[in-house]
């Protein structure tokens, strides 16, 4: 069979909250059980300042996505930069090879000037799987890692600043 | 621990074949000079978290299928149907997932702030809808033919007539936002976020056909646009 290749991405524009319903950065709407978790930061280009009309996406496969609790969420950023995310804390997951992928979320940036949405993830500090983690280890440089882990800043709340740009940039993957 | 992992199709996704996806750094569309990464993207095996996705049901995200019409009155505009179908890259129809759609009205103006372009807002048009594909991947919805409008990219800068899309597909790896574009709009090779793809065909099927059986006598023209989502790649990798 013959293969047509996957369409074209384009930029998702500076007028995309017109799709924004604020709730959805809430994942425990839909009365979701367990560990409530807040994951906010401050999104920068590459001259530190704050990118306020991005769309963020949040997704996890655990807890498992049921009718009580979506797994995805969008949050777009406000004046200063930041989005907030209120869901449940994941475990681990199956990764490849039979190792466990240590607990983490999957992260969108979408925005005006982003063609292709730029992914990353966030870990947790200080969960043990970490340290084995199978996509972790593919980021040789310890700086360059630790973009990509979120800090407790309060009960409950973890911290991840995301950097499109420069010195101190997030590690993006390629998916 | 997730214990429905064993029940979800981890099989991983094909890489984009070369050209057919735009480059975030891409100097001609100023917005891209400060928010594009420096560093090369990592590439990391396809693992769970990217092979499932969310699903969305027509309960918890209601549908609103036709944009044409505010609190029971008509948008100012041409009225279009626009039909696709949604296929993974071998063919096969991706049924049931949630499309969302946004886009300018008929005068090239957003219901948003931040849009202070020189042309009038229409109180009947908000400019917003949500679709979901049926079992053979197809959606339809009804809406305002939306209009060109200034952007400041560079001297005499216009956005050709677009409709913003957003799929979701079956997995996180399938996402995609993207822009579909009328036939014959002299704009388009002007168009710095358009031209951001440099495979000529994987840019042409961003174009909309206009096709007379979408059409409904004495109501309103039709175009199709049909998408194709990222499909599993045959051999497993990184296991």
């Amino acid at each position: 069979m013959s293969v047509t290749p996957a369409t074209a991405s384009q930029t998702i524009g500076p007028y995309w909250a017109l799709i924004e319903h604020k709730e959805m950065a809430d994942l425990t709407r839909f009365g979701a059980a367990g560990e409530r978790v807040v994951l906010t930061g401050r999104v920068t280009d590459g001259d530190g300042a704050p990118v306020t009309d991005a769309a963020i996406e949040l997704w996890q496969s655990d807890p498992p996505a049921s009718e009580h609790f979506p797994g995805w969420g969008r949050c777009g950023t406000n004046a200063q930069g930041r989005y907030s995310f209120t869901t449940l804390r994941p475990g681990p997951v199956p990764g490849p090879g039979n190792r466990l992928q240590a607990p983490h979320f999957a992260i969108s940036i979408l925005a005006r000037g982003i063609l292709a949405t730029l992914c990353t993830r966030a870990y947790l500090a200080g969960e043990r799987l970490n340290e084995d983690d199978p996509v972790l280890a593919l980021v040789e440089d310890p700086a360059r890692r630790a973009t990509l882990i979120a800090h407790e800043s309060g009960a409950g709340t973890w911290e991840l600043d995301i950097r499109l740009q420069g010195a101190d940039e997030t590690v993006f993957f390629a998916i | 621990m997730n214990s429905n992992a064993a029940a979800i199709d981890t099989r991983p996704f094909r890489a984009p074949a070369s050209g057919t996806q735009p480059d975030n750094d891409t100097p001609g569309y100023g917005s891209t000079h400060r928010r594009h990464p420096m560093q090369a993207a990592i590439a990391i095996p396809h693992t769970i978290t990217e092979t499932s996705g969310p699903r969305f049901s027509p309960t918890q995200y209601p549908p609103v299928a036709d944009l044409s019409v505010v609190d029971g009155h008509a948008a100012m505009g041409e009225r279009i149907i626009v039909r696709g179908r949604i296929t993974d890259e071998d063919g096969r129809p991706v049924p049931h997932t949630m499309i969302e759609i946004w886009q300018a009205n008929a005068a090239g103006r957003y219901q948003h702030p931040s849009d202070q372009h020189d042309a009038p807002l229409d109180p009947h048009f908000r400019g917003e809808g949500r679709v979901f594909t049926d079992e053979g991947g197809c959606y339809e919805f009804v809406t305002i033919k939306p209009g060109a409008y200034p952007w400041r990219n560079h001297p005499n800068a216009w956005r050709p007539n677009h409709i913003h899309f957003s799929y979701f597909g079956p997995a996180f790896a399938t996402r995609l936002i993207t822009q579909m574009y009328f036939p014959g709009d002299p704009l388009l090779a002007l168009d710095p976020v358009f031209d951001a793809v440099a495979d000529a065909a994987a840019r042409d099927r961003l174009i909309a056909a206009f096709d007379i059986g979408v059409t409904r006598p004495e109501w309103a023209l039709g175009y199709r646009f049909d998408v194709v989502l990222r499909g599993r790649a045959a051999t497993p990798m990184g296991h």
